[in-house]
């Protein structure tokens, strides 16, 4: 138990995808300005983690591993990966058109989102077993919610503050990330590394 | 294929500075410029993929059919990922330690799927393996600047700069640099096109 709580602390704060490992950017900073649709995003990120982690071990275990073809991992990881944003992309098209809309050109990118391939090539060489797998990949899609809800919280504000031309949009929001990152590094202090 | 359009190519790296410009590939960018070894290692390692799946894609274009170009795409870049991942853990040991987890996420890096898109999957290989080479070195020279700057400044004692937060800000601040630069470019482009202008009329 205290196994899983580990990997859930890990995942979410002291070793969170976004402000420690500095992976997933792209949707971070893109879809970051309002806090809806961040959460959306936060919430199809987790969905597709948890499913590509199960299905990336079950495969890499039962099918790559007996058949020696482990070196086959990037590629089949991705194609598993892409398939599953295609089905997350028909069925939020049919269940919730709001969302889908303001996600927009993210959702598909979610495929490249870095995170995914990182989380399920990450449960190989940790050596989780399939619940490892699981705890691993809800903590890290958490995590990254928890990201992108704290940066649209601060950009929602930053819109209105008065800045220089050339720092507006992109380069104060890495700026900011930089300082939430010195955030969350003092909280792994905290946590004892 | 005209000079033109060979010209914009080569030149594409660094005015649409794919880092800096286009913000693709911010993720190997940031978390692997800590140290500027790790930072140029990742950036051949790249550049690489990139120029290879250029020029596949770029000579496959016409035989992909158009609905699944992005599969076929995905599958074409992971080949090339796989070759740079089996050849660097055989020759490279020390770079496979320290950049090794990240060179399965080239799969992902923006950079490459954005010009199999946006270039080698419209125009013919010699181009696309023009902008493959540019676009990769745009690569190589922004992530390296960025090991340069943070490893630099970590010796100099900070250490915060080795790790995410000094990434993000130093990266933030050199955007703002380069977009400081490109408007004061521009401006003087125009200024000067004003007065040419006029100096026509009279």
């Amino acid at each position: 138990m205290s196994m899983f709580f580990s990997i859930l602390l890990s995942g979410l704060i002291t070793d969170n995808m976004v402000m420690m490992r500095t992976l997933g950017i792209c949707p971070f900073l893109g879809v970051s300005k309002k806090l809806e649709s961040g959460l959306g995003m936060g919430l199809a990120v987790t969905f597709v983690l948890v499913l590509a982690s199960v299905v990336c071990y079950v495969l890499y275990y039962y099918v790559l591993a007996p058949l020696s073809l482990v070196y086959l991992q990037t590629i089949v990881f991705i194609l598993i990966i892409a398939v599953l944003v295609q089905v997350l992309d028909i069925v939020l098209k049919k269940l919730s058109p709001a969302l889908y809309a303001s996600l927009g050109v993210y959702l598909a990118l979610i495929t490249t989102n870095c995170v995914v391939l990182f989380t399920a090539n990450n449960v190989i060489s940790q050596g989780f077993n399939i619940l490892g797998a699981f705890v691993n990949a809800v903590a890290v899609g958490l995590g990254f919610t928890l990201a992108l809800l704290l940066m649209a919280g601060i950009r929602e504000r930053l819109d209105r503050a008065a800045l220089p031309k050339s720092v507006q949009g992109l380069p104060i929001a890495l700026i900011t990330a930089g300082i939430m990152a010195l955030a969350f590094m003092g909280l792994k202090g905290l946590f004892g590394g | 294929m005209n000079k033109n359009e060979l010209k914009k190519a080569a030149l594409g790296g660094l005015l649409q500075n794919p880092v800096f410009v286009l913000v693709l590939g911010t993720c190997p960018t940031l978390a692997m410029s800590g140290t500027l070894a790790n930072a140029f290692g990742l950036g051949v390692a790249t550049a690489f993929v990139l120029i290879c799946s250029n020029v596949f894609i770029s000579l496959l274009r016409k035989v992909i059919p158009d609905r699944v170009r992005l599969p076929g795409y995905i599958v074409i870049i992971a080949t090339f990922v796989t070759v740079v991942e089996l050849a660097v853990a055989k020759f490279f040991p020390a770079l496979n330690e320290s950049v090794g987890v990240f060179i399965p996420l080239i799969v992902v890096n923006c950079i490459i799927l954005g010009r199999a898109e946006a270039y080698a999957g419209k125009h013919g290989a010699l181009p696309s393996l023009i902008d493959g080479v540019s676009m990769g070195l745009g690569f190589i020279a922004a992530i390296s600047l960025l090991g340069l700057i943070r490893q630099g400044l970590t010796l100099a004692g900070f250490g915060v700069f080795s790790q995410s937060a000094g990434g993000f800000i130093i990266f933030g601040i050199l955007m703002a640099l380069f977009n400081l630069l490109i408007d004061t470019v521009k401006r003087r482009n125009r200024r000067q096109l004003f007065r040419a202008g006029t100096g026509g009329k009279q």
